[in-house]
């Protein structure tokens, strides 16, 4: 009962976010500072996972392929599959989930502690599309990106522990890499990876423009954000998969 | 004038207010005082329409805000402004930017009349050089100047201030009321005060409205209010030891 009642003032919010917008007049330095705050400051960690994700990949291949019926070429070709298809834009998602999703609940709920959201209401401002906008905004745009610049460093990865630890051999996980390639993968890669970045911040904005009390709930909403955020990830990603990939 | 009609106003099934019949004339302060919880806050923010009444009407002199469409509200919220508790100021923009936000999302000036009219506010409450600030960079009395100056931006009719001086030194708080006050008579402004703080009430208590657990208790002056006979309102009133030794 209590999910419905939630799951309507979900929509409700998104209603109202993506109704009349308030005058355009600060949009394009709010979608500045969402897509630094979104997309730029997210780079260094969409680094750093994807480099070990690829590298780890290539290690657990290498250690689990060990029959000599089975082509080495098949390590470098796993990896791009499985990079590809889950793991940068489902895992890298998630992972952004919890660093966007917390400081988008915790900012808007900040606001709507100290009352910043009221006085834009008063003033007859459509709070909901004024804060929440500009950040779906910057979310659609950054997160194609990021999941791209994950795709590549992840096989870039790969491609290092292939060769610092002798696994495969340079030319058989190239080869690998290029070998049966559909470039609807990426499509269905980057079609997720818009839902995803979609779910992570009005789910993270709807727990933050309900918050009701002080500094501590606004603490709550934030760890709800990215539990709710991650919850909707995953749902979603089996949904995603069977329409479209079956 | 602002006319409060039969408000009630209940949170699930929680009456939080019972019953107002309050009206609020026009360039004077008129308060709304009570102990913390009473409703003060509730009550406000149904007058401008934060939160919907239970039932009852708010009129804006002649004009029913409660059964206006969003539209028609929106338009006339340009005509309120209001300073919250805490200040409420944005807290990602300068002092400056805080004052001409509403100068930009809504006058029709050019330019250079938004950043007149800006300066002239904070000019107003004495904050001329702050302009570059961030409200993190400023005092909690500052913090309250900032936020009268942009609620004044658009040269509203009506002005609400949740407990203005809460949280400030009494002296500060002195000349943020003083302030208050000067601005109402000097734009002939309706405007609404919440208080806590009986310097307040004795020093600018022109129509007091005394609100007890949700009900409209008590309602006068500044002149009887300290000779009411109403024991809740004296309660209230000398409701500290060092009041309760110098009560008449
Ligand atoms: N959004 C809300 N939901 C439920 N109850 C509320 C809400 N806002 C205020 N209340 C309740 O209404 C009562 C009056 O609160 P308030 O108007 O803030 O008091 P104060 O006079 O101190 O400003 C309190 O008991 C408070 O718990
Ligand atoms: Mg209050």
């Amino acid at each position: 009962m209590n999910f419905f009642v939630s799951f309507g003032s979900y929509l409700l919010l998104l209603k109202s976010t993506l109704g009349k917008p308030p005058s355009g007049k600060y949009f394009r330095r709010q979608l500045v500072d969402e897509l630094s705050l979104i997309g730029l400051n997210s780079l260094g960690i969409v680094l750093i996972i994807s480099v070990f994700m690829g590298a780890v990949l290539v290690i657990q291949a290498g250690y689990n392929l060990q029959n000599p019926l089975i082509p080495r070429f098949t390590i470098g070709n796993g990896v791009r599959e499985s990079l590809i298809l889950e793991f940068s834009p489902t895992i890298v998602s998630l992972i952004l989930a919890g660093k966007i999703g917390s400081s988008i609940s915790s900012q808007i709920g900040s606001m709507r502690v100290t009352e910043q959201i009221d006085a834009l209401d008063i003033m007859g401002i459509n709070s909901a599309s004024f804060i929440i906008f500009p950040k779906i905004v910057a979310a659609l745009f950054s997160f194609p990106f990021l999941i791209t610049i994950s795709m590549v460093t992840g096989m870039l990865g790969g491609y290092s522990a292939a060769v610092i630890w002798d696994i495969v051999s340079a030319t058989d996980f190239i080869l690998g890499l290029h070998l049966y390639f559909y470039p609807f993968e990426i499509i269905y890669a980057l079609i997720k990876t818009i839902i995803f970045a979609f779910l992570i911040v009005t789910i993270s904005a709807y727990h933050g423009y309900y918050v009701k009390g002080g500094a501590l709930a606004v603490g709550k909403s934030s760890t709800k954000a990215v539990v709710y955020s991650s919850i909707a990830i995953l749902t979603a990603n089996v949904l995603i998969t069977k329409l479209i990939l079956i | 004038m602002i006319e409060a009609r039969s408000i009630n106003k209940s949170f699930e099934n929680k009456d939080v207010l019972k019953n107002i019949n309050i009206i609020f004339e026009r360039g004077k302060i008129n308060q709304i005082i009570g102990q913390s919880g009473s409703g003060k806050t509730v009550l406000i923010k149904c007058l401008v329409g934060l939160f919907e009444v239970t039932s009852g009407d708010v009129i804006y002199d002649n004009r029913n805000f409660t059964r206006m469409s969003m539209k028609e509200r929106k338009l006339l919220r340009q005509e309120i402004g209001m300073v919250f508790q805490g200040g409420a100021l944005f807290d990602s923009m300068t002092v400056m930017d805080n004052v001409m936000f509403p100068l930009r999302m809504f006058s029709k000036g050019t330019k250079k009349e938004m950043q007149e009219r800006a300066d002239f506010c904070l000019d107003r409450v004495g904050l001329n050089d702050a302009g570059n600030l961030l409200p993190d960079e400023i005092s909690g009395g500052m913090q309250k100047r900032v936020s009268i100056a942009r609620a004044i931006a658009l040269n509203p009719k009506y002005l609400f201030c949740d407990e203005p001086n809460s949280g400030l030194d009494p002296k500060t708080g002195v000349k943020i009321d003083d302030l208050i006050e000067e601005i109402t008579l000097e734009f002939g402004i309706t405007t609404v005060v919440n208080t806590h703080d009986m310097n307040s009430v004795i020093q600018h208590g022109d129509n007091i409205n005394f609100i007890f657990e949700g009900t409209l208790e008590w309602q006068g002056n500044k002149k009887d209010f300290l000779d009411s006979g109403n024991e809740r309102l004296n309660n209230f009133i000398y409701s500290t030891e060092l009041l309760k030794r110098v009560k008449p």
